[in-house]
């Protein structure tokens, strides 16, 4: 399915379009609010911006330094090419612990690589633990959000659902209320699973520790009590130093939610006595995106979401739209870099606005990559109809004569048309807007005859 | 400002505006007059490329890019009523085989209209009446492409090119809008291709507008104009539409 029509199908509710347009706006303001009571902001951008540029240019340097520090620090790594290794580590990391039930931390990476049904099918019950991402589970939904999984859904949904899977009351809406019940689901999944497993928002190469940023403190939950710890983390997560954490903590709070500050920032170093912590270093298609020199920056992506709160298309199309594991804008400039067929609307889906960019904590140029896998979908696609009519058009503008020829011909036929024929069912534009009122002729027209 | 006595300006009018606000360019070329310049309007140019190259075709306009940049290398400024066109001349277009000296020189000489005003005719403050509420779109390209405005993404201090030229023409009213710098959906192709989404987008920008009572919608790009205008004429909407350009031609003498 393609996102023109997946959008249509989200506008079909207008009132709940508005709100989610609405809900996310707010989440863009409050971002503006409080990055502007930094001063520095700018700079810190392009410092940001800048350790990324060093880590994707060595990258695989900080890799071999991360993994021989945590090594030091007794904590077991595993490389994976793709998902699919990445799901059978898990999995046999799960069989020699003996384990068939975890809790699970939001974990964009493990989203991507399809961890939940794979650990299913194999027996394991996962549980989220995130609110949100434990909302969209019990409805078999993905995240539309990468940070407020659950932000298509209204309170009166979360209400009903809560209802038939916590028997919670009926009609009580109380977000409080809905949270306990929640808390108290939760805690007994705690309790019981003897495997957590988290992602990694930053691993420090310098000292082999690991950063986790929640605000429900649901990754140290599942983290301690569980006898066995293991982090996904994204090859790309790398920083060198500790100190860059100055950096990247402060843009990150701000940038997603709008916060000073994540709740739960968790620093993980090396396990303790009689536990274990693992961390699967993930590749799945990143080294190929490395290497387009283009695309390369979308690397630097840090997980925030802004692009998303702040995009026009994102707010009023919601996250399904995309059909894509990581949605809008940095969605659409990642997915189609793993399935340039699945994805080649996405880079579509954009007016080019450029907000994306402006608001990128890492200053990844987004519309202008947009702009880029634009001109990879066309030449993969081949002569398409579109295509055709695009290199006539090169044909129209390289010679002056046939311009005017065919502007003439274009505002002679939009004046003399029956109405009917102009605004029939193929004439996309004018099924909710007027044409402009055709003049009787061009500005060549009147130049020529008033200034020559 | 400008150092040559007479420098010859020539006027870019993009392909839309030459078959369909053929005032909007009668507008730019007589307030260019008004102000002191001598302009000329080549008439054998087309179209810069952009639909072709922001729809993926970038690859199939280096003809029109060629003509584009031999129609207009003898002058000494290239000034056009688009900040969208001018973008994709010195951002998107691809390299003219042969042309490189040129098209190098173009880019440094091409302006979109308001910032030539401000910027290179160093235009502090214009003279003349103009009692109306004005609300501004701030089209994107213009805005984050060429940063006619500062950016409400951005660190930055306040600065407008477009208000700088407005505000002090007597009677007018600059209306503050709740989101200022919003695309309005037209995004070129994006306007058929997601239909549904660009409506929308325009319905919300238009909303904010009427709602805080604008009497003209003014912009320096007429084709996210031509989008929000066909929507409000579709819900039959007495807000009116204008290029800021012709605004400052009514309002100047």
């Amino acid at each position: 399915m393609s996102h023109p029509h997946e959008a249509a199908e989200f506008l079909k509710d207008p009132a709940k379009s508005k709100w989610h347009d609405e809900t996310l706006w707010f989440i863009r303001d409050k971002r503006d609010k409080m990055s502007h009571t930094v001063p520095e902001w700018e700079e810190l951008r392009e410092l940001a911006s800048t350790i990324k540029d060093n880590v994707l240019g060595n990258l695989a340097d900080y890799l071999e330094e991360f993994e021989q520090n945590a090594i030091k620090n007794g904590v077991q790594i595993h490389w994976a090419k793709d998902a699919e290794e990445h799901n059978e580590i898990v999995l046999s990391i799960l069989r020699k612990k003996d384990c068939t039930a975890i809790v699970k931390s939001k974990s964009i990476l493990t989203e991507e690589c399809h961890l939940n049904p794979f650990l299913e099918k194999h027996g394991v019950e996962v549980v989220d633990t995130d609110l949100g991402e434990r909302i969209v589970q019990f409805l078999n939904q993905p995240p539309s959000h990468i940070v407020l999984p659950a932000i298509h859904l209204k309170k009166r949904e979360i209400s009903e659902l809560f209802h038939e899977k916590l028997n919670t009351e009926k009609g009580n809406e109380d977000p409080y209320y809905l949270t306990q019940a929640a808390r108290h689901h939760l805690r007994e999944k705690f309790l019981a699973a003897k495997v957590a497993i988290t992602g990694v928002n930053f691993g420090v190469a310098e000292t082999g520790e690991f950063v986790v940023c929640t605000n429900e403190g649901n990754a140290d939950m599942g983290a301690h009590l569980a006898d066995t710890h293991i982090a996904s983390m994204g090859i790309e997560k790398i920083i060198p130093e500790r100190k860059h954490l100055a950096v990247f903590l402060r843009l990150l709070a701000r940038s997603a939610t709008g916060q000073n500050i994540t709740n739960y920032n968790s620093h993980f170093r090396s396990p303790e006595k009689g536990k274990e912590i693992h961390i699967i270093l993930v590749d799945n298609g990143r080294t190929a995106q490395l290497g387009r020199e283009n695309f390369r920056n979308s690397l630097k992506c840090i997980r925030c979401g802004a692009c998303m709160n702040t995009c026009p298309i994102y707010r009023r199309s919601g996250g399904f739209s995309y059909k894509s594991t990581v949605p809008g804008p940095i969605g659409s400039i990642l997915s189609p870099g793993l399935d340039l067929k699945k994805h080649s609307s996405l880079p579509f889906a954009s007016t080019l606005c450029g907000s994306c960019t402006d608001v990128c904590p890492v200053k990844i140029n987004i519309h202008e990559q947009l702009y880029l896998w634009r001109q990879e979908v066309t030449k993969a696609q081949g002569t398409s109809l579109k295509g055709l009519s695009m290199k006539m058009g090169n044909g129209i503008f390289k010679s002056p004569l046939s311009y005017n020829y065919s502007g003439k011909i274009m505002r002679l036929a939009l004046k003399n048309l029956p109405t009917s024929m102009i605004y029939n069912p193929l004439n996309v534009w004018g099924k909710q807007r007027d044409l402009p009122p055709v003049p009787k002729e061009s500005f060549k027209e009147w130049y020529q005859k008033n200034r020559k | 400002m400008i150092n040559k006595p007479t420098p010859h300006i020539a006027l870019f009018i993009p392909c839309y505006v030459d078959q369909f606000y053929p005032n909007v360019a009668i507008a730019t070329l007589e307030v260019l007059e008004k102000l002191g310049c001598k302009v000329s309007y080549p008439t054998n140019q087309t179209c810069c490329g952009q639909p072709m190259a922001n729809a993926g075709f970038e690859r199939d306009t280096v003809g029109t890019t060629a003509h584009f940049i031999e129609t207009f290398a003898a002058y000494d400024y290239v000034i056009c009523p688009s900040g969208s066109c001018v973008l994709h001349v010195k951002k998107h277009s691809p390299k003219a085989p042969g042309l490189e000296k040129e098209q190098a020189a173009l880019h440094d000489k091409i302006f979109e209209f308001t910032e030539f005003l401000t910027d290179i005719l160093g235009i502090e403050k214009l003279a003349g009446r103009y009692p109306h509420r004005i609300g501004y779109h701030a089209s994107c390209h213009g805005q984050r492409g060429l940063r006619l405005a500062s950016c409400s993404e951005l660190h930055e201090p306040p600065y407008n090119k477009a208000k700088k030229l407005l505000e002090n023409l007597e009677g007018l009213q600059w209306v503050e809008l709740a989101r200022t710098d919003e695309c309005c959906g037209f995004g070129g192709t994006f306007a058929v291709s997601e239909e549904a989404l660009s409506v929308q987008m325009g319905k919300d920008r238009l909303e904010d507008h009427i709602t805080h009572q604008v009497e003209i919608l003014t912009g320096g790009d007429m084709s996210c104009i031509m989008h929000l205008q066909g929507i409000a004429s579709r819900q039959k909407q007495s807000i009116q539409f204008k290029h800021l350009a012709e605004i400052l031609n009514e309002a100047i003498i």
